[in-house]
């Protein structure tokens, strides 16, 4: 069995050519605009664009607008050379300006914000440093910088992404990562049969999902990130699926059928001792921890359609969550524990991506495209990323947690689905 | 309806022609066993045994149509000792892993039924694909139909 693993998996950590493109297709109603000046920089072209980077940044949030540096009057590299009127004629509220020096093969960005309407400066200069491989994260530390500072909110320009590429013809499955804004895809591993449900460890270093490599069945594994190493966690009789670190990311819960039908587990993942959480004649699935880790909610289709439920762990009590349309199911819940995001359907009605309000029970719709699925949320609890399809292939769409911000991504080969959103790494 | 009751008609004469007469045996897993002559033109005669039964949306619940079919599966495999694997699958729409689920509701519904009619319940193996291998590929309702399945594989 050891060998016929090596034969038909890749997990190597080298950079794939696939990327994915993103592109916001609609804002806010009044999104702040900045103006991001093309950073300074003495010496040959860059392999970066990091101005334009932040700008793309800024703008996947929704909540800006990048001014194109076509239409820009001047260049400033400092505060000197900052007219305000300049940019209050562009429309600009808010300005970037950078430069960028090589020092003993490192480079150092150095950046400055300024508010144009009260026209002062919001931050004296910041300075990040990295290799020419880290261009692309300093211009994400830029970005987070930025966004935190006007908005209050902590950006999320920094984290991760995990989704699956699947091919067809020959059958093919990815698990890869990226950067959020779909750059920098490497491949975490490669079968040839189905990948499925990936899930981030809470601290940000390992990936559980299920794997059908074994024997054509399905088996839930845990992998490193960094060294690719992984372990097998599950090998049980029927279905083995929809893994879910607790916030502490000591257990696993998760959905077997080993006794006869899909009930809710929790595992140990040190110890691998299994707790059995659920016993119905049911399917009870996909569970998902609270904020605090004493309850799991988990779909189930005990009432005849399946709708969210909802189990304490120290009681074991157990209610019905979700009432709001014929389909409920897959939830996860937001960073600050309030709301459940969801696949909801409502009677004639396709499958939308929707968030409840976990204490007044209210339902919004958040997604309007079809066949949407599998949404992810970012870990400072302002967006999410779900798949959906477009043009018959699998493609992400992302949308604020508010509703107004639709971003899809053009499919570039195979079928792109399943998002996890990483929780931030410090 | 009238269609309904052509259909059922036709699924009574291949359980019929199947009864008649077949213990050939194919081992190609995709492809349905042939009975009676090898006159390919001969239309009627040329009849199949399925070897998929179809399910409805959302539902793990066997039509009467799937129990005909199956009702011969069982009469095949009663006494003998081979392996059978019952693939569940269901259609893309909706939850990836609830689909996961849902497929093995239907390939256990598929189980279950083989056992009441004699079937050795240990030569029967159950597993789901979910929605990860459609049987057809487009994003319609006959595409759906054909893909919310139970493959019954010996």
């Amino acid at each position: 069995m050891k060998r016929y693993l090596l034969l038909c998996l890749i997990f190597v950590t080298s950079l794939a050519h696939a990327q994915l493109n993103l592109r916001v297709t609609k804002g806010v109603d009044n999104p702040t605009k900045i103006a991001v000046v093309p950073f300074a920089w003495q010496g040959g072209k860059l392999p970066e664009d990091l101005a334009k980077i932040v700008g793309n940044d800024l703008e996947f949030s929704g909540q800006f607008e990048a001014t194109s540096p076509e239409r820009m009057l001047s260049f400033p590299r400092s505060e000197a050379e900052v007219h305000y009127r300049d940019w209050k004629a562009l429309g600009a509220e808010y300005l970037l300006i950078g430069s960028i020096t090589q020092q003993a093969g490192r480079y150092y960005a150095s950046y400055e914000l300024f508010d144009v309407v009260q026209q002062k400066r919001v931050f004296a200069k910041l300075t990040v440093d990295g290799t020419s491989a880290q261009l692309r994260d300093m211009a994400h530390h830029i970005s987070d910088k930025v966004y935190e500072t006007i908005t209050g909110i902590r950006g999320i320009f920094s984290t991760k992404l995990i989704y699956v590429e699947a091919f067809k013809q020959p059958q093919k499955y990815r698990l890869m990562l990226s950067d959020i804004d779909g750059f920098r895809a490497r491949l975490l591993l490669e079968s040839r049969f189905p990948l499925l449900s990936p899930v981030w460890s809470p601290n940000g270093q390992r990936v559980a999902y299920v794997s059908f490599e074994a024997d054509n069945k399905p088996a839930i594994y845990i992998q490193d990130i960094a060294t690719g190493r992984r372990q097998q966690m599950t090998s049980f009789r029927g279905l083995n699926g929809a893994p879910a670190w607790s916030p502490d990311g000591q257990k696993l819960a998760m959905a077997l059928s080993k006794d006869g039908n899909p009930e809710i587990y929790v595992m140990n993942v040190l110890t691998r001792q299994l707790t059995r959480i659920t016993n119905h004649f049911a399917i009870d699935h996909e569970p998902s921890w609270s904020a605090d880790g004493a309850s799991l909610f988990f779909t189930s289709d005990r009432g005849g359609k399946p709708q969210i439920y909802q189990v304490h762990l120290a009681s074991m009590q157990q209610e019905r969550v979700t009432f709001d349309g014929d389909y409920n199911a897959r939830a996860r819940v937001s960073p600050d524990g309030k709301s459940l995001v969801m696949l909801n359907k409502r009677p004639g009605t396709t499958h939308h991506i929707a968030a409840q309000d976990i204490k007044t029970g209210n339902l919004r719709i958040l997604s309007e495209t079809n066949l949407d699925e599998s949404p992810t949320i970012a870990p400072n609890g302002a967006m999410l990323m779900y798949a959906t399809r477009s043009g018959g292939k699998g493609v992400l769409a992302a949308v604020s947690l508010d509703a107004r911000v639709k971003i899809l991504q053009p499919p570039k080969q195979g079928d792109v689905r399943e998002p996890a959103w990483s929780p931030f790494f410090n | 309806m009238i269609t309904k009751a052509i259909k059922q008609g036709l699924t009574l004469a291949v359980v019929m022609s199947f009864l008649v007469g077949c213990s050939s045996s194919d081992n190609a897993a995709t492809e349905a066993p042939t009975t009676g002559g090898s006159s390919v033109g001969s239309g009627v005669s040329e009849a199949t045994l399925s070897n998929v039964v179809y399910f409805d949306f959302d539902q793990y619940a066997l039509t009467a149509e799937s129990r005909a079919v199956l009702l011969a599966h069982a009469d095949k495999l009663k006494g003998a000792s081979v392996a059978v694997r019952l693939e569940g699958h269901a259609d893309e729409r909706g939850s990836r892993e609830y689909n996961m689920a849902l497929g093995e509701k239907r390939a256990n519904a598929v189980r279950d039924f083989l056992v009441t009619q004699g079937v050795n319940g240990s030569s029967l193996e159950v597993v789901s694909f979910g929605e990860e291998q459609p049987a057809a590929t487009g994003s319609d309702e006959a595409s759906w139909a054909q893909n919310r399945r139970v493959e019954v594989k010996y």
